[in-house]
């Protein structure tokens, strides 16, 4: 009985079409969520649909967004890096430095990514060289960036920035547009290529489900994770370009546990946190939810601590959601 | 064939067994594990139980200890059927394994370790510590060992862990006590000490079942011998009515020309040639060479380092000395990416963990190894993904629902056809198969015998682990026996038996059989 004899049974590329498969996912029931947000936002506040009042609305997610977009990869490859918003800390410091030592511009911005890139290396080496796991690792160096920036700066600030520095955070490119809107439109679609549909966005997911099985398949899995965290750092880096503009000062304390809604993000956004499997389109309508929730609640005049309650509920809720339905479907049955 | 029937009627009969396992039958889907097998233990007896990897031993112990339910047949206690429903129901029977890997407590004191689940309980029912360490000393010393009951279990040597769980089996007044290939880990003074301890509890009257695949210790302390073949009871009686060559020729005693189908390949030139390799623990001075169009057959016992120098070929784990030729180019595989470069490919054993990404579909998994070659300035190609995947399973004749079908969902034989299939997709010149039909059923096993002979007639080079001997002697054209993490034998033609295989394996010198 040969191989080449026998007429070999065909089997179908799929079952369901993508299209039916895309009405089914996460990504829906997010998107549902999204509109059902907006049109409570709607009827609450009859400031909400001003399209200024959107632009600005837009500013509470989009410098997160740019390192979850990253950190989405980094996740869903099995690693996480909770240093993100000290790399901010320390890249905004250095950025001050420069400006005090009389850099323009472009060598701020420069500084900034490098920066972020550095502390990137740093962590990724730490990970993949030692074997450390990343938590742990990224603990640490939470503390470290952030105390360095804080050496240097003591209780002051850098202020005083360049006049066409502030083009990033406070530049409009087109009406309502703004520059920071435009940075994160672009990232969401550079990323959603890398993860979607490269080569190298099929090894993140393979290493994050089975990092064994990546690397007896040939994947070098440390050079696609030591990959990662320098995104991860470059983003950071290039979100301390698009904070700092925006405030036009430097704190040591600046995006303080932004690190944790940088990962709530993530994980609203579909991204199994145990890694392996989510998606940046996911990624970019929880970006929008989370932002639509808060800018909501501060409309009307709801206070920050409440608001995070807010956010931390609705994390819970979207999470449970689908859980909650199938234990409910089954008791029917 | 001696003692076949059902009493040990061969002069010791006189003493009923403690246990009997009459006629138990187990059943696996696609595998009859366990088929209307017999077994007696006798209290103050030795019984050794033998066979090949696979033959149902560990299905024996498994059901001894509840943790299976036989399909068919009964256990007598003392000649009255009892339900071993549950591993406490065993436990509550006096029946006790100590495994190959006991599971102990690390950071738990030994006296804690002997009687975790079990603890003497004092007043307002809390331990009573001075009451467990008292009775631990008691076991301790009833069984010669020089261990002190409080000390933590991380602080002990294997040998001594290993009196801990035989400490622990005796805290339960076991009647009947396992031994699953208890010296697998030990230095041979400790074997010794072992063999000691055996005798005590045999002096104390417990029927031990002692599994092993040395011939060596069998011959030690075992009294009686019961031997399996492929779930089926193939000969029981007493050691001193028999010889070493007698229990081999139990153990293999099958003709394995029909089920293979070996196809006559033509051998070409040399394709790889390893010299020395070694590893500072695993092994040592592997050398062969392997020629286009052959299959060469690796055997050996569990343990022997067949797996270790197959992975440390593919760049897993780096040998310490040792240098590779592929295709005339002397090479430093430091990856598997350099090894797939250089056209060996590796099926590991452990499907689930290294050699399928069980949560991804089929087509994903194909290509991984090929992305290369399904994208375009790195953009994957998915209609090229799907056809070289199609390409591929289908000539391994895949059964599965879709290709976008998560590997986890089809059943071993398929997953082992998708990770075969992934590799043959990066066109090597040599592929290394890691016990290929471990687990799998028996018409996928055909499949995979079927493809692998006839990938060698298209001049692929094969090196096939395995420790099944009618697989090895049915598929290969040479086979090298390790042992101990070094070459024993090189067997071809005339030479290739499985008693020589055996004899290789195990490390039986007297009658020759090297080639």
């Amino acid at each position: 009985m040969s191989m080449s004899q026998t007429t070999p049974r065909h089997i179908p590329d799929r079952l369901r079409s993508p299209m039916q498969a895309r009405l089914m996912s996460w990504e829906s029931l997010l998107l549902a969520v999204a509109v059902g947000i907006f049109i409570l936002n709607t009827l609450a506040s009859p400031y909400f649909l001003d399209a200024w009042n959107l632009s600005d609305a837009t500013f509470n997610f989009t410098e997160k967004a740019m390192i979850a977009f990253a950190m989405a990869l980094l996740i869903i490859a099995g690693e996480i890096d909770l240093s993100v918003a000290s790399i901010i800390a320390l890249a905004s410091t250095a950025m001050g430095v420069a400006m005090e030592m009389g850099a323009g511009t472009p060598v701020l911005v420069l500084v900034g990514l490098a920066t972020g890139m550095l502390c990137g290396a740093f962590n990724g080496a730490l990970v993949t060289k030692l074997g450390l796991p990343s938590i742990v690792v990224t603990i640490g160096t939470m503390s470290l960036f952030r105390g360095l920036s804080y050496i240097i700066l003591g209780d002051g600030a850098f202020r005083g920035y360049p006049a066409d520095f502030a083009w990033f955070g406070q530049g409009y490119v087109f009406w309502v547009i703004s520059v920071e809107f435009v940075i994160f439109a672009l990232l969401a679609v550079v990323f959603g290529l890398l993860l979607h549909k490269t080569s190298f966005g099929r090894t993140v997911y393979a290493v994050g489900n089975n990092p064994t099985g990546a690397l007896f398949s040939g994947i070098r899995v440390d050079r696609v994770k030591m990959i990662l965290f320098l995104l991860t750092g470059l983003m950071s880096g290039l979100a301390a370009v698009c904070l700092t503009s925006r405030l036009g000062s430097t704190r040591p304390s600046i995006a303080s546990g932004m690190e944790l809604e940088v990962v709530t993000m993530v994980v609203l956004g579909g991204v199994n946190i145990l890694g392996g499997s989510g998606s940046i389109p996911g990624v970019v309508i929880a970006a929008f939810v989370m932002g639509l929730v808060t800018f909501g609640l501060g409309l009307l005049n709801v206070p920050g601590i409440v608001m995070s309650i807010f956010i931390g509920l609705l994390l819970i809720g979207v999470i449970a959601l689908p859980r909650l339905w199938s234990m409910w479907r089954k008791k029917r049955v | 064939m001696r003692n076949l029937g059902p009493q040990g009627a061969d002069g010791s009969g006189d003493t009923p067994p403690v246990l009997t396992l009459d006629n138990i039958t187990k059943v696996f889907p696609g595998v009859k594990a366990l088929d209307g097998v017999r077994l007696d233990l006798y209290a103050g007896q030795v019984t050794a139980l033998i066979g090949e990897n696979g033959a149902g031993k560990s299905t024996v112990v498994k059901t001894l200890t509840g943790i299976y339910q036989p399909d068919g047949g009964q256990i007598l206690l003392g000649g009255t059927p009892v339900p071993f429903a549950t591993p406490q129901d065993a436990a509550k029977a006096g029946v006790t394994a100590i495994h190959q890997e006991t599971v102990l407590f690390d950071e738990l004191s030994v006296a804690e370790n002997v009687f975790i689940g079990h603890a003497p309980k004092g007043r307002f029912g809390l331990i009573d510590t001075a009451a467990m360490y008292k009775k631990t000393g008691e076991i301790l010393s009833s069984i010669g060992a020089k261990i002190s009951p409080a000390v933590k279990l991380k602080d002990l040597s294997i040998a001594s862990r290993h009196l801990v769980a035989i400490a622990r089996a005796l805290s339960v007044e076991a009647q009947v006590v396992i031994m699953d290939e208890p010296t697998a880990a030990l230095s041979q003074t400790e074997i010794e000490e072992l063999y000691e301890l055996v005798d005590t509890l045999k002096a104390q009257g417990k029927a031990i079942l002692f599994i092993s695949h040395k011939f060596d210790e069998i011959f030690r302390i075992a009294d009686r011998f019961t031997v399996f073949r492929d779930g089926q009871l193939v000969g029981a009686g007493i050691m001193n009515d028999v010889t070493e060559a007698d229990l081999v020729k139990m153990m293999v005693g099958r003709s394995v020309d029909q089920l293979f189908p070996k196809r006559e390949a033509e051998i070409g030139e040399d394709v790889l040639v390893v010299a020395g390799y070694s590893h500072p623990t695993e092994f040592e001075d592997i050398n062969f060479t392997l020629r286009r169009g052959e299959i060469l057959g690796f055997y050996g016992l569990v343990g022997a380092g067949r797996s270790e120098f197959m992975q440390s070929l593919i760049g897993i784990t780096k040998p310490s000395k040792g240098a590779v030729r592929v295709g005339g180019d002397i090479r430093v595989i430091r990856s598997p990416a350099e090894a797939i470069k250089a056209g060996i490919v590796y099926v590991p054993e452990d499907r689930g963990k290294q050699g399928a990404i069980l949560d991804m579909p089929i087509f994903q998994n194909v290509t991984l190894p090929s992305l290369h070659k399904t994208s375009n300035n790195g953009f994957v190609r998915m209609a090229e993904e799907f056809a070289l995947a199609r390409e591929y399973t289908e000539r391994l004749d895949l059964r599965a629902a879709s290709l976008d079908t998560n590997v986890g969902a089809l059943s071993g034989g398929n997953q082992q056809k998708v990770v075969i299939a992934k590799w043959l997709a990066t066109k090597p010149r040599v592929i290394i198969l890691d016990e290929p039909t471990k687990g799998i059923d028996i018409g996928s096993k055909a499949a995979v015998h079927d493809f692998m002979s006839e990938l060698a007639a298209q001049g692929l080079s094969v090196i096939m682990v395995s420790s099944e001997i009618p697989e090895i002697m049915g598929m290969s054209d040479r086979v090298i026996v390790m042992r101990d993490g070094r070459m024993v034998a090189e067997l071809e033609g005339d030479a290739l038996t499985p008693e020589t295989l055996v004899r290789q394996a195990v490390g039986i010198r007297e009658t020759g059989g090297d080639t």
